[in-house]
């Protein structure tokens, strides 16, 4: 019981990690069909550009500046890049954001150095804001659920209360019709992915100091964001929400779940010893294999639901 | 597809120039080093800390002329951590006819280059290498995987183990093991309950972990598992971002615990940990900067305050001092580079080192024995570490004859 | 129908009269005569052996024109993005590695020579695995499950120590003494011609696929998905076989690589090689058969021999794609392809004159902005390695300001010299291409 309710606190903050750097990276999949692989590269600038200006101003500063930093980054990106890209194609698109990957973690490296940044969290949020069975519950991640719980909350209220979140709705499941409809699409693309790089970056002004600031950040969590997106399902934040929540519960849930499918076989008197592949693979316990399951997951949803948990079109 | 003629000619040409310029054979006017580690990359700050570390260690040799009126020169290569970018850069060693490579980061690497040297020195012999290996520390180099042409001028796991296990108080009853899973980790974990088992019988395993390599990102859940197993030390072979984030879980989470590492003061580490770490954190390590001071040795302590000035993190590297000066001596006793003679030269050697301690190049698996020191990272030391005003204290040493330890390396000898 | 679509139209059909043939191979007998000539030119007289870097350097090419063929069997041809192409390569190597463990143990009687092909067969069945459940779906869906794989597949060769060796990979050693020609396989230059003489066999079979009716219906189903289906085929059925073959010459590639290396750690399956397949099949051109092969033996030499000359090589990497990208979506084939209507039209000698004016400009540029990253990462990170920077063999001090000035005036001024000089350039070219074709298309 204990480890359950600590545990799902845990998974709760993870998960709305992951959402904040997902709710960006699903706007402008759903909108522009744009795999932006540099996405978790913003992340990382954010957290780095969060460090620069705590050194020189303090925090709170850079929780406003950074993120806007990260957000002007992104419209450049999409104005004098990806537009000139966007008419050879998906691939092309994938290619651009891929080299600017490699630019990004480069040019990280070399104005920063390689070592980890000592980007500490701020000295009025260091202290426990709560005592569960002996464990404490840092203040520090009572904010991160505040601030991913009000963006989520601001972009639900812009989505759907706004006239420019309408179009941007629109646009995210019939986005020819939009532009038949004479609106400005190119613009509204452009704000989605400044929207969306803004969002990444102030993730990464939350999470640097959360976790570590160093230049490995941005392929670490990469590919786990991509999972969330897909199988949240494209057109949909609900989904990108619930899949969020769910990776990280099951990430969290199956380090405390030391089983494994040997020992559910051992009632029924089979029992396998890790003689070869296939008994290896029965007898490693759930906690070590936690990393795996999101990607496993992702496959069958693939398989039998290509448009996610609740995607609104066809990827 | 008509390739145009010229088109070809100029492919040739660019091809020529390309590739020539790193064939070029290697002037006898220094004595040239391969060494092959990651300077590109997620790894890159282990690669370019070892760098900066043997950059100040040559600057003195040569400064005291080198070996044999010939300085030495290190010539880099980028293996990305990767066994077959590794295994290339061997290619281009040998084919400047460059007598030793050396390599620090990755026992994966050094394992498939003991493999590869192995192979190539056989099939070559009259182009051999001999290989240096400054900081790849599975056990098993030296024992199951050990090599006439490989010389591990760092301590293995095991010998960390002793010191580790031995420097653990008196007052201990529960541990609960934390390890990376791979070669090294691996390692770790089974070295570990080794010599738990015979030093320590009185304390018991309350837990045996094994996660991922650098993929966790948030300890929390673990740490609840620590907590309810009620252990009174987290014993620990992490290092980089997994350790930090284990720790800095820990102590945000209020945990009430030992965290005793192996590779604790390895860098960027002590940063990640911050002020809540004071006293905390344990580590087994070769050599921090207070020794000196503790010890009353004027001369290392010279040399710390130099290093200090040009670095911001701490100076680990002296066994690759050790490494150098028994190179150094090994090249003047036999009059050459040649792999062969300064192999057996090396054999057998006793060096002291930077605190006078004699090092013993073991003949049996070409396994340096060197003492330990296991300290802890605490405020009120005159030197700190990365700037984090918490420096190291010693708690417990021990010497080379606490680590010599059995091997069980059958090792092929070459004919000639 | 797209100017690319048409050259390739014009390259495959047949219809000549046999002599003009067989001259037609003539660019196969060439590549061949250059790999088999190649080595020799770096030989080493006075060592009397080969320069092994640069052997190293080839046979790490011939590995990658099949693995970047193979890879374009998807993605140009089938229309199929793969994240996993490393998966098939990778458990082939590891596949590769057992199979020679059993041949050095005796207890697997094939020569040397076939285990290639062994390799190619053990890459069949991986992908058919995993092509079955993949090739359910197809465009973002099918690369999103690739993606999955491949980081699940690399994980697990990361856990698991049977068939995987865990972290440290599994070895082997290729002296089998089982060999079709009384080779022993202990010299890199014997290596490097088994692995030629693979990449012709490979490659002469992904050509000819190229021409039948499963190459030809995986082109369908690229082009229009829907309007394949009215043909009769079944696309999925069509993405699976084409998938499952591009795993068989994935696994020949990974043969060699295991063969060659004698050591498989999980960076053989693991995404950043996929992401290299991608790479070369792009830069070189996805549109034709030969791009691929040109973007892998661009990409090699830039891992290989510019790796070894900065530590930024990722930053050019980066660099040449969005440029690639942006101006050239068809690779660098795509370039050359552009210049047929003029070729044909006997005008190429009037391009001379441009492409040097253009080319003065451009070379000005990228000194600039080399000279740029590479003081940049020597002021943060490789002043602190005690690295010198040199500039053929001029020690530079990048403390004054002077190189850096240098850098600056050259990349900007040479930018606006390029940016004038291209639009010149775009004017002739225009007006070749009408003499050229008249009203067509440019």
């Amino acid at each position: 019981m204990q480890v359950g309710l600590i545990s799902l606190l845990d998974g709760l903050v993870y998960g709305m990690l992951l959402f904040m750097l997902a709710s960006g990276l699903t706007l402008i999949l759903s909108m522009m069909g744009v795999l932006n692989f540099a996405h978790a590269s913003v992340y990382m600038l954010g957290a780095y550009f969060a460090y620069q200006i705590d050194q020189w101003v303090g925090f709170w500063p850079a929780l406003v500046i950074a993120p806007v930093l990260c957000g002007s980054i992104g419209a450049a990106i999409e104005v004098w890049g990806l537009r000139r890209v966007h008419h050879n194609g998906h691939i092309a698109e994938l290619l651009f954001t891929f080299g600017l990957v490699f630019i990004i973690g480069r040019g990280v490296q070399m104005i920063w150095g390689m070592l980890p940044m000592a980007y500490r969290v701020p000295a009025g949020l260091d202290f426990p804001l709560f005592s569960l069975y002996g464990e404490n519950f840092p203040a520090y991640r009572g904010f991160m659920l505040l601030v991913s719980g009000g963006m989520l909350f601001t972009t639900w209220l812009l989505l759907k209360k706004t006239r420019i979140g309408l179009i941007i709705q629109a646009s995210l499941t019939h986005p020819g019709m939009v532009s038949a409809l004479g609106h400005n699409v190119p613009l509204v693309f452009t704000t989605v992915f400044a929207g969306g790089s803004f969002l990444a970056g102030l993730a990464g002004v939350i999470a640097g100091n959360y976790l570590t600031t160093e230049s490995a950040m941005a392929d670490a969590m990469g590919p786990i964001v991509f999972v969330v997106v897909i199988f949240g399902g494209l057109g949909s934040l609900a989904g990108c929400f619930t899949a969020s929540i769910l990776m990280g519960m099951v990430q969290t849930f199956s380090v405390v779940f030391d089983y494994s499918f040997a020992d559910a076989l051992k009632p029924l008197g089979v029992t396998l010893a890790a003689n070869d592949l296939l008994g290896e693979i029965l007898t490693i316990p759930m906690s070590r294999i936690g990393p795996l399951v999101p990607y496993a997951l992702l496959i069958l949803i693939l398989l039998f639901r290509p448009r996610g948990l609740m995607g609104t079109r066809e990827t | 597809m008509r390739f145009p003629r010229s088109f070809v000619r100029i492919f040739l040409a660019l091809l020529a120039v390309a590739l020539w310029g790193p064939g070029a054979r290697a002037a006898d006017a220094t004595i040239k080093i391969g060494y092959i580690d990651p300077f590109s990359g997620a790894f890159a700050a282990g690669g370019d800390a070892s760098l900066k570390m043997f950059q100040f260690i040559i600057e003195n040799i040569n400064a005291k002329g080198g070996a044999l009126g010939k300085k030495f020169e290190l010539v880099t290569f980028d293996d990305k951590l990767q066994p077959a970018e590794a295994l290339i850069a061997l290619k281009s060693v040998t084919d400047q006819n460059l007598p030793f490579v050396m390599s620090c980061v990755g026992s994966n690497v050094g394992s498939a280059l003991i493999d590869a040297v192995n192979k190539h020195n056989t099939r070559n012999p009259d182009n051999r290498v001999l290989q240096l290996n400054c900081g790849q520390l599975a056990t098993e180099l030296t024992n199951e995987q050990c090599s006439f042409w490989h010389f591990r001028f760092a301590g293995s796991v095991e010998m960390r183990a002793v010191a580790r296990i031995k420097s653990l108080p008196a007052s201990l009853k529960t541990v609960y093991l934390l390890n990376q899973d791979y070669l090294f980790g691996q390692s770790i974990r089974d070295d570990t309950k080794k010599f738990l088992a015979l030093y320590r019988p009185d304390i018991k395993i309350v837990g045996d972990e094994m996660i991922p390599l650098m993929q966790v990102k948030d300890f929390s859940p673990y740490i609840t598992k620590i907590k309810a197993s009620g252990a009174e030390s987290l014993l620990t072979g992490n290092y980089g971002p997994d350790l930090a984030l284990l720790i800095k879980a820990g102590v945000d989470a209020g945990l009430n615990i030992r965290y005793d590492s192996y590779l604790g003061h390895v860098i960027g580490a002590p940063t990640a940990i911050g002020a809540a770490g004071d006293g905390r954190l344990t580590s087994v390590m070769e050599i921090h900067d207070n020794i000196s001071v503790e010890e009353n040795n004027a001369a290392q302590e010279e040399f710390v305050k130099q290093w200090r000035t040009t670095h911001d993190f701490g100076f680990i590297a002296i066994n690759s001092v050790t490494q150098f000066d028994m190179l150094v001596r090994a090249i003047e006793k036999v009059g050459s580079t040649d792999p062969l003679k300064v192999a057996l030269a090396l054999e057998g050697m006793e060096q002291k080192d930077m605190f006078g301690a004699v090092n013993i190049m073991r003949k049996d698996d070409h396994q340096l024995l060197n003492p330990y020191y296991e300290a802890v990272l605490t405020k009120g030391q005159k030197y700190d570490v990365e700037k984090t005003g918490m420096g190291w204290k010693t708690e417990f040493k021990t010497t080379v004859a606490d680590e010599t330890l059995p091997t069980t390396c059958t090792m092929k000898r070459p004919e000639s | 129908m797209s100017e690319a679509t048409q050259a390739r139209e014009a390259r495959i059909l047949p219809a000549r009269p046999a002599a003009a043939r067989t001259l037609r191979y003539w660019p196969w007998l060439a590549a061949l005569l250059v790999s088999v000539v190649l080595p020799w030119l770096f030989y080493d007289w006075q060592h009397a052996r080969h320069a092994g870097f640069i052997v190293s350097v080839l046979s790490q090419t011939g590995m990658m024109i099949i693995f970047a063929l193979s890879f374009n069997m998807l993605m140009g041809q089938a229309g199929l993005l793969s994240f996993c192409h490393s998966v098939l390569f990778g458990l082939a190597g590891y596949s590769t590695v057992h199979f020679l463990n059993a041949a050095g143990a005796g207890e697997l009687p094939v020569p040397m020579e076939l285990i290639p092909l062994l390799a190619g067969l053990s890459g069949l069945g991986f992908a058919a695995v995993f092509g079955y459940m993949a090739t359910k779906q197809r465009s973002t869906a099918f690369a999103m499950i690739t993606l999955g794989i491949v980081q699940l597949v690399t994980t697990a060769a990361t856990m698991f120590h049977h068939f995987f060796g865990g972290e440290g990979g599994v070895k082997t050693d290729r002296m089998i003494d089982n060999s079709l020609f009384g080779l022993k396989y202990a010299h890199a230059i014997e290596v490097y011609y088994l692995i030629v003489a693979w990449t012709l066999v490979a490659a002469i079979g992904m050509y000819f696929h190229t021409n039948t009716p499963l190459g030809r219906m995986a082109n369908a189903c690229r082009d229009n998905h829907e309007r394949a289906q009215f043909v009769g085929y079944d696309p999925r059925i069509v993405r699976f076989l084409q998938f499952s073959l591009a795993g068989f010459y994935a696994g020949i590639a990974g043969g060699l690589f295991a063969i060659t290396y004698e050591i498989v750690t999980f960076d053989a399956v693991a995404a950043p090689l996929a992401a290299n397949a991608l790479l070369m099949a792009y830069i070189g051109g996805a549109t034709t058969f030969v791009g691929p092969v040109l973007g892998a033996i661009l990409i090699t030499l830039m891992q290989s021999v510019v790796s070894l000359m900065s530590n930024s090589w990722l930053i050019y990497v980066g660099v040449l794609f969005i440029t690639m990208v942006i101006f050239a979506p068809a690779g660098i084939t795509g370039i050359i392809l552009k210049h047929a209507p003029i070729m044909r039209a006997g005008l190429m000698r009037r391009l001379v004159l441009p492409y040097s004016r253009v080319l003065v400009p451009g070379v000005i540029v990228l000194f600039g902005s080399i000279g740029l990253v590479e003081l940049l990462s020597f002021f943060t990170i490789g002043r602190a390695q005690g690295k010198r920077l040199e500039l053929f063999g001029q020690p530079l001090d990048i403390q004054s300001a002077v190189p850096w000035l240098i850098c600056l005036v050259c990349l900007l001024g040479g930018g606006f010299w390029l940016a004038r000089e291209s639009r010149q350039f775009k004017r002739i070219w225009d007006g070749l291409m009408e003499i050229a074709q008249p009203g067509g298309t440019p």
